[in-house]
This record gives C-alpha cells, structure tokens and sequence, in this order.
C-alpha cells in the first residue's frame, strides 16, 4: 500500500490512485518504420531499481503525473507534473537498513 | 487405555473460578471458568482427544497453548452460526459456547478412515499425484474430495458484523510482552504518538507464565508497574485481542481487532489497516516440538505450552509429565513446571553434556534424569503412556509417563517481518532464523529476534529426526507429513525448499508451518549436506493467521457488494411491469410483461410496426470543448470531424494505438468549439478517462475540456415510424419533418416549463428513431408524458433485449460483442472511411501493418439459418472433421429474429466478406448446424425507413 505525493493535492493512500505504466514515452510520428512503431506500442523499460512512470490521481483531482519509484524497495523519490522533466535522482539503489549495524 | 491426569490444580489470577460457564464439546457438556480459552477448559475437564489428523485419521490432541496450534482446530458457535477451523487455544471460553470435532466418521472416538493410517505405506508424499493419474483423475475426485479438507463451510449466514477502519501513527508496536511493553513506553516517553496492539485479551505475554525475574523484580510486579504506566499516558492506546495479520509497502499493516467479537448478535469485527512511520515488531518467538516416533500422540505438547496452562489457567496437563528436551531453556522451563505444581518425573535431554547445575536440579526434586539419549518412539494408542529412549550403548529404556513436553527450542515468529522484506540469518547458535536486514522501516525487538535468554545460557543442540523408522516421526502435524515423506522427497530430488514444501505439502497447512517449517528445513539440510540456512526459508505470506473472509469483505457484502446503478426513471419502469437485468453497471428493463420469448418479440415487432418507447438513459455522454476540440477529437476518432457541421450528428469509431476497436457511437457538433460524445453504454466512464489521458498527457498544449455528463441527462428514446408524430405534439419542439430534422440531425432548445432538451435524431434499430435528452430528475416525467401522447399510437415500453435484437437484424455492431481485442475498423468494414482520413489519429499508424491489412483475418460477417436450426452467441465455424477440425472464428450474436422469422446473427469469420453465399458449419457443444453467410444487414439495407 503506498503513499504517493500527488503535485496537485498532497500524500493520498495508493487506493486514489491508477497506475499508468512507464512514463515519458515519446509517440512516433506516423511515418516510422513498423519496427519502431511496435517498439512504441509493446516494449518498456520494466527495471530493476529507479523506474519514471506515470500515475493519475483518479479519485481526487483526476490529474497525470510523474513518479520516479524504485521498482525493488518501493520508495518514491520524487513526484512531478506531467510535461516537466525527469528529476536527477540517486540511481544507487537504497541501502538495505541492516539490523545488526 | 489410560487418559493423562489432567485437571484444574488451583486457583489462578488470570482466571476467576467463582464464574463457572458451561460450554459442549461435541454434545457433551462441560463447564469452564471466566477466563479459561476453549482449550485450557478441554484440558481442565481431562479431554485430552481433540481431532483425527487430517490424512490418516490419527487421534490427536492440544499441542500448543497459542497462534501456533496444529490440531486443536474445532468448529466453534458462540451465538453467531459456526466458524470452522477455529484455534481451540485463542478462542476464550464464553458461556453456552459449542465446539464440534469436524472431518471424522462416525465420531471422534472411532473413526472409520483411521484404516488410512493402519494402511499408512500405500499413501505416501504425492501418492494422489501418481496413483490416481490411470486411468483418469475424475473417476477418484469424488471419494478423494469428499475424505479431503479439515473444516466443513457452514450453510448458514454469518451473523457477525464487519467494518473497516484506518489509523495513523508514529510508532506501531505489535506484541504486547515484556519486550513490546518496554518498546512502547520508551517511544511514549520520547512524546510519540503509539500504538501497541496484542492478539491475547490482556497485555504481558510470556510474562503471564513465564517465572523468569526482569530487571531483578518478580514478572507480576514489572507487568503490573508497566500497565500502570501505559495507562497513566496519553499517547499510547494499546489495542487487545487484536492481531496484526499483513504487512505491506511503506509500512502498512492489516489488523484484525477481535475485541467486540464472540458477544452473540452484537459480534463486531473491525479489519484495520494502520500505517505507522516506525513499526516495531515484539512477536515472540515459538517453540518447536522434536521429532521422534510417535511424536503426535495425544498428551503430548510443547512444554512452554503446560507451562502456560499451569501458570496462567491453573491447568496441569499430566501427573507424570516427562520432559523431552534439547536445549537448557526447556530444563528451565521443566523446573518451573514442577515449581507450579505439575508432577514432573523426568527430564530427557538427548544432549551429551548438559550443565551439572541443572541436573542436581532436577535431581535433587526427585526427577529422574536421562541425558544422552536418543529418543525411540512414545508409546500408547490414543495417549501417551510411556517413552521409550535407547542409550548410548544401544540398550533401551522404557519411561513410563502420562504427558510429554517438548522443547526443541524457540524461533522467532518472523512471518511480518518477512513480509516487510526482511531478510532472514541463520543464527547458528541458537538453530534458528533471525531477522538481518529490511528496507522498512522496521525494527524487531525480544524473543523476536532471537533474544531468547536474558540472564541464562540456552546451549541448543543442532535439530534433527530421531534414529530409528522415521515413518511415523510426525514433521507437520496439521498436514500429516513425517520425516519418511521427506526423505521420499529428497529421494526424488525434490531439494529445494520450494519444491520440498509442495511435494510433501509440509508447512502448507492453515498452520502455515509455525511448528514445522523450521524441523523440515533442519532435516532437508541433513538429508542434503547443507545447513538450515543454506537451505533457505520459503516465502511467509499474508495472512499470519486465518482472518474471518467477512472482515476482509467489510461491509461490502450482500446488496452492499455491488450496489447497483438504478435508471432516473425506475420507478416509471417498475410501475409498467419490467423485469430487470444487469448490462454494465446498470439495472435496466430487459422486457415488460409476462413470458419472456413472447414479450420481446412482441416489443421487437412494436417498434417495427408502430413506435415504442424506450430508456437509453445510461448512454455514454461526454462534453469536449475549446478552440481546439475538433483537433482533439481528429485524433479520437477514425471518421473525419472537421467537416461536420454544427447541428449535426456523424457516427465515429475509437481505437486504441494497436488499432484495436475500442467503442463506437455518434459525436454531435453543437457549435464550432462545442461537441458531445456519445459512447457505448457500458463504456461511458472508460472512454471519459481514455480521452483525459490523452489530453493531459500527450495533448496539453489544446485548448480542450473534457466534461463527462452521462448521469446529468436522462435519455428518452422513440423508435418506430410514428414516433415523430408522437414527439411533434410536445409543445414548444422543433420542426421534426425530414426537411427541417433530417437523419443525424441534433436540436437543442427548452421546453414551456423551462426544461432544457436536446434531441437528437438518430437510429440505432433501423427505424425513424429519435433520442430526448432531459436533466436526468425530469426523465420519468417525460416518459410519462411522451406515453400518454402516444396512447393513439399504440406507444409500448420496449427492453434492451428487443433493443439488442432490432440491432442486429440492422447488422449494427456491438463493440465488445460483436469484436474482440484483436478487431480493427477494416475487419468491420470502415476500410473506405480509414482511407478517406487524410490526418493521423490513434490507431493509425497500426492499421498500415502488413498484418492489419490481410484478407485472412477474421472479418464481420452475418449469417441466417433456415429449416429450424439454433445454436448460440459463442458457436465456432468450423472446418475439417474430427481431429483435423479447425475453427475459422466464431458467432458472436445470434437470435431468432420476428421479423424475419428465422436465425440471424453476425459472426467474426475468417476471410469472411469475400464469402457471402458460402455455406458454412457451426459447432454449437457437440453439435453441427449449417448456416449461410450473408451480407450483416439484415434488414432495409438501404436505410430508407430510418431516413423517412
């Protein structure tokens, strides 16, 4: 169950939430060869650590947004309104809180 | 045949003797005491047979005294219908409580499947997986299914009640012993706002039994000062009888808070779900039986348990108890067992060197002490009576007893933790798995995390089975799995931890493996040459205990599942005799009257023939508008927008960017900058959401709205030829003749009262159709009034499944029905207006694959069946015979048309619009019925009545 800052109102529990898969995909213009089009259409980045995709905050104020999640610890980094650049964020994957430090 | 001495032997504080309860325990009466559990007041009255195990029927009885218990698993009524599977050891004794054995024929004491376990060879690990295979498995399932399972569903309703709630806090305690005690005040004292929540109905844990001193006080006197303070400060709130179940992300957990349940009618159980910045876990740890023949006969228990029942329930559970132990925690709690006032006549340690301390100990209180043994076999048939050990000279001893307690030593209880992320060690010194790292923000405090001994040594010896037959060396007592099953397993290179817990199922039980998982990975590591934590644990998953399915559910049960969405004019629909049915999110009227054939037909030929009046309320309807919303909309739909003139209506096909049809209806222009979209019915919000994505996300720079307003209108429809009379008569109306008000024409205007209207007129059943949209709380008033002027005209009510039929005999698609996810505009014929679109649009770009374009596809067609024959929506064309046949796609409408007084339908079919006039066959569950291919309009193909 995570907690996402939506830019527009604030930290709301995951269930306002829909997830909208890897964000920052560019649409080919319609003179791209069937390879690059497929390539738009079917293949995403799906990796292991720091992941920019897109969330609405659909029982809220309804708004696209971006978030940068790492896909193994579930933290969120940072949250950014659609249209505005991929925040630099540390792509070292957190350290593991060990118990006997 | 000789029962363990069991009984009540004094007074305790955790239980009030003078409030007697009276309870059944299959049938039989009983009587308890105020704040006996359903198992301390079974053991109270010397019930020490409890259940048959699960596969074998073996005669088993109360192992443990907590969440861990394998068998003690009774269906219980407390007022409140009865609840299978339930943990005799938690559930608290209320008066007039029954309790039942379930899974066992003809009765507890004699059970007729105990053949199983006399017969025991033949039914090994996986023996259904390969004896029941020949020669198939359908002609066992029946008697397997009917011996299988160890609880019985009630028929009867829940009367529980449910809810759930949410909570915030700084620090979360879970486990309210000693450890989660101090935990909890030291987080208040830093001014934290916490929250401890405990599974038992008072606070204390271990130290409710547990003698051990803390911080050199008694345990009452620690417990009794901790109380105190966790009362005195306010920002504590302790929560009993509540047991944290899951833990999430970003430290949420699920709580099942039990503490207003089992009070009759009145029972209220509350699922919470708590997110904590800091969650700290004191879970305790459970202690672990050992292995050895004959290891789950009745009278035989896990020794901390006959601790608590002593300590805590003023229960002895045997007069001559042997204690079997591996480790010097078990001599200190066997010691303590005697201090209580339980005869212990033995020690058995199967260590070599044991501390000579505990051993004059014991012997000085006239214990018998065997240290260096290996453990044979228990012996007694339906309890315990006896031990018999073998020495290190191979010679044998029989010790006589009429209880066992074993300590095999303790393993954290680790399952949130895990289910945190965390990642286990094996601590080598104490021959168990401890908490090492999480990304959470958790910490694991106590017994929990393995700190097992405060002042005292533990010196655990390594686990292992015992020499000797290891067929009836009991791993895990819920599923009936033994120490040969494993090794059969292993023989079968089943090695890997996953792969062993599904052979054998061992720890797959309700139980979950709380007392097993940690002997079957021991004895995996032996039989393996690996040590328990190369081995690896398997995944602890929620829920840590069996939570009520009503808690899960909520209040979302019953008509609250799924509320449905009522018309504006239900009442009107009702009042004309409709019966109901569910499409998409609505209750519409499927037809009106008597005789369900009869009355659709009957509406069908209405509208055919004179006009009927029908709800298309729930018709999608979206606003998009702004300077830039016929651009927008260019890219929405496959049809060209920006020829269209205001006042005019155009039909539209959507897709998605793989070319995929995704809905279709009309868009309406009503100014420059101002459109309506009308979606599919059942479709209306995912295409408001569909068309804000793109928006937001791909579009922001046009200057466009999206204003979904399905629900604000309420829409009339009149279908028939001589619905525009009917409708004309409305004062203060448009001119409706074909001159002013042709064919896909849109008005918008208001009425004398003031009530605003748009009209559209449009045909979704081949007949001069219109459409009258008013705000949705005047909808019943206009079909009334529309109804009444039309009573000249023989006006009749009409349902969606003439509605669906009209349709069809119109060879009007259905998205959703008649296409499928792999549907494209030209498989539906829209390859002409694809090409007149000179602009891209989503879905273009796909529809100009090499595959999108082939003539093999599968493509809409109709079909019409003469002579009789039917079959239904779902029926495959086929080719070929027998294992050479082939389907070419599929019917995906078909109904008995009135008006044509035949079979007709529309199909996806394979290279279907260059096959009009071919006969084909279609497979309907077995049988094969001819029908012809024809073109999917059925019905004036050339639309003159709709555009009369």
């Amino acid at each position: 169950m995570l907690q996402i800052s939506c830019p527009y109102c604030g930290v709301r529990d995951e269930v306002e939430y829909t997830f909208g898969g890897e964000g920052h995909v560019q649409r080919p213009t319609p003179d791209v060869s069937d390879g690059e089009w497929s390539d738009y259409l079917f293949n995403r980045i799906n990796p292991k650590g720091i992941h920019f995709e897109r969330w609405c905050h659909t029982y809220g104020c309804g708004q696209w947004f971006n978030v940068a999640r790492d896909t193994v610890t579930h933290e969120i980094y940072a949250t950014y309104k659609m249209g505005e650049p991929a925040p630099e964020v540390d792509r070292n994957p957190s350290k593991s809180r060990d118990r006997s430090a | 045949m000789r029962a363990p001495n069991t009984g009540r032997i004094g007074a305790r504080s955790a239980i009030d003797e003078s409030k007697t309860l009276e309870f059944s325990f299959n049938g039989k009466r009983y009587t308890g005491v105020e704040g006996d559990t359903l198992a301390s007041a079974l053991l109270a009255n010397g019930v020490h047979v409890v259940n048959r195990s699960f596969k074998f029927h073996r005669p088993r009885g109360i192992l443990s005294a907590g969440v861990e218990e394998p068998n003690g698993l009774l269906a219980i009524d407390n007022g409140n219908g009865w609840v299978p599977i339930s943990r005799a050891t938690l559930v608290p004794l209320v008066d007039g409580l029954e309790a039942r054995t379930e899974g066992c024929f003809p009765s507890l004491g004699f059970d007729l499947a105990r053949i199983l376990d006399f017969t025991r060879r033949l039914w090994p690990a996986g023996f259904y997986n390969k004896t029941f295979i020949w020669p198939r498995w359908h002609a066992y399932e029946w008697a397997i299914r009917a011996m299988a399972g160890i609880g019985v569903v009630p028929d009867d309703g829940d009367l529980s009640r449910y809810r759930h709630c949410n909570r915030h806090c700084d620090v979360l305690v879970v486990g309210g012993g000693p450890a989660g005690i101090q935990t909890a005040l030291d987080a208040a004292n830093d001014g934290a706002d916490v929250l401890l929540v405990e599974q038992d109905d008072r606070l204390g844990g271990s130290l409710l039994f547990d003698p051990a001193r803390i911080d050199g006080r008694q345990t009452v006197e620690f417990l009794a000062d901790a109380t105190r303070k966790l009362d005195r400060l306010s920002n504590v709130e302790v929560m009993l009888r509540s047991t944290a179940s899951g833990y999430y992300d970003h430290n949420v957990l699920s709580v099942l808070d039990r503490s207003a349940a089992e009070r009759g009618a009145e029972s209220v159980e509350t699922f919470w779900k708590i997110r904590a910045a800091r969650v700290v876990l004191a879970t305790g740890a459970i202690e672990q039986p050992l292995l050895f023949g004959n290891n789950d006969l009745p009278g035989i228990m896990l020794l901390g348990a006959m601790l608590k029942y002593a300590n805590r329930f003023g229960v002895s559970c045997g007069a001559s108890v042997a204690a079997v132990v591996n480790n010097d925690l078990g001599w200190r709690s066997a010691l303590a067992l005697a201090d209580a006032g339980v005869g212990v006549s033995s020690i058995v340690d199967v260590r070599e060197q044991v501390d000579s301390a505990l051993t004059d100990n014991a012997s000085g209180r006239g214990i018998d002490v065997f240290g260096g043994v290996s453990l044979v076999s228990a012996t007694g048939s339906r309890c315990v009576h006896g031990l018999t050990v073998r020495h290190g000279n191979g010679r044998e001893t029989r010790i006589s007893c009429d209880a066992i307690g074993m300590s095999a030593g303790w393993n954290p209880t680790v399952h949130l933790y895990s289910q945190a992320g965390g990642k286990l060690r094996f601590d080598k010194d104490k021959q168990c798995f401890v908490p090492h790292e999480c990304l959470q923000n958790v910490d694991v405090t106590g017994a929990a995390n393995g700190e097992f001994v405060v002042a005292d040594s533990y010196n655990i010896a390594a686990r292992d089975c015992s020499p000797g037959s290891t067929s009836k060396q009991w791993i895990d007592y819920l599923h009936d799995v033994t120490v040969s099953d494993l090794e059969l397993a292993v023989r079968e290179n089943f090695v890997s931890a996953e792969h062993l817990k599904r052979y054998t199922t061992t720890g797959m039980a309700v139980d979950q493996g709380k007392t097993s998982n940690l002997n079957a990975l021991s004895v995996l590591g032996r039989l393996t040459d690996r040590e328990p934590g190369d081995v690896g644990t398997t995944t602890f998953r929620p829920q840590f205990m069996p939570v009520t399915m009503g808690a899960i559910a909520g209040n979302r049960r019953g008509e609250f599942y799924a509320p449905p969405r009522l018309l504006p004019a239900h009442i009107w629909h009702v009042g004309q005799g409709a019966e109901f049915d569910d499409y998409g999110p609505c209750k519409r009227p499927a037809f009106y009257g008597a005789g369900r054939n009869e009355a659709i037909s009957r509406e069908v030929l209405q509208v055919r023939n004179s006009v009927g009046i029908f709800d298309g309320s729930p018709l999608g309807k979206i606003e998009v508008r702004g300077s830039d919303a016929a651009d927008f909309l260019s890219m929405m739909y496959v049809n060209t927008v920006h020829t269209l003139k205001p006042g005019k209506v155009r039909y539209g096909l959507m897709l998605d960017e793989n070319g995929v049809v995704i809905d279709d209806g009309v868009f309406i222009r009503l100014a420059d900058d101002h459109f309506l979209v009308n979606t599919t019915s059942g479709a209306a919000d995912r295409i408001a959401a569909w068309m804000e994505e793109w928006r937001q996300c791909e579009y922001p720079h046009l200057k466009v709205i999206i204003n979904a307003v399905t629900s604000q209108w309420g829409v009339v429809t009149l279908a028939g030829p001589d619905s525009r009379d009917i409708l004309q008569q409305l004062p203060a109306i448009a001119d409706l003749s074909t001159e002013a008000f042709p064919h896909m024409s849109f008005v918008q205007g208001r009425f004398e009262d003031g009530t605003p209207y748009r009209l559209q007129r449009v045909s979704f059943s081949g007949e001069l159709s219109y459409e009258l949209s008013v705000p949705a709380g005047r909808t019943q008033r206009y079909f009334e009034t529309l109804s009444q002027l039309g009573q000249e005209q023989g006006i009749a009510p009409v349902g969606m499944e003439a509605i669906l039929i009209l349709r069809a005999e119109k060879g009007f698609l259905h998205v959703g029905v008649d296409t499928d996810g792999m549907t494209n505009p030209l498989d539906i014929g829209f390859g002409r207006i694809v090409a007149n679109k000179k602009t891209d649009f989503v879905g273009a770009r796909s529809l100009r694959r090499v595959s999108d374009q082939s003539d093999d596809r599968r493509q809409l067609v109709g079909f019409e069946v003469e002579n009789g024959g039917t079959f239904e929506a779902g029926a495959h064309f086929v080719v070929g015979t027998g294992q050479g046949q082939r389907s070419e796609g599929f019917v995906t409408t078909a109904c008995q048309s009135p008006t044509l007084g035949k079979l007709i339908g529309l199909g996806l079919l394979e290279r279907g619009r260059q096959r009009l006039g071919e006969e084909v066959h279609v497979f309907d569950e077995g049988r094969i019925t001819k029908a012809k291919i024809v073109d999917p309009c059925f019905y004036d193909p050339d639309g003159e009545r709709m555009r009369a």
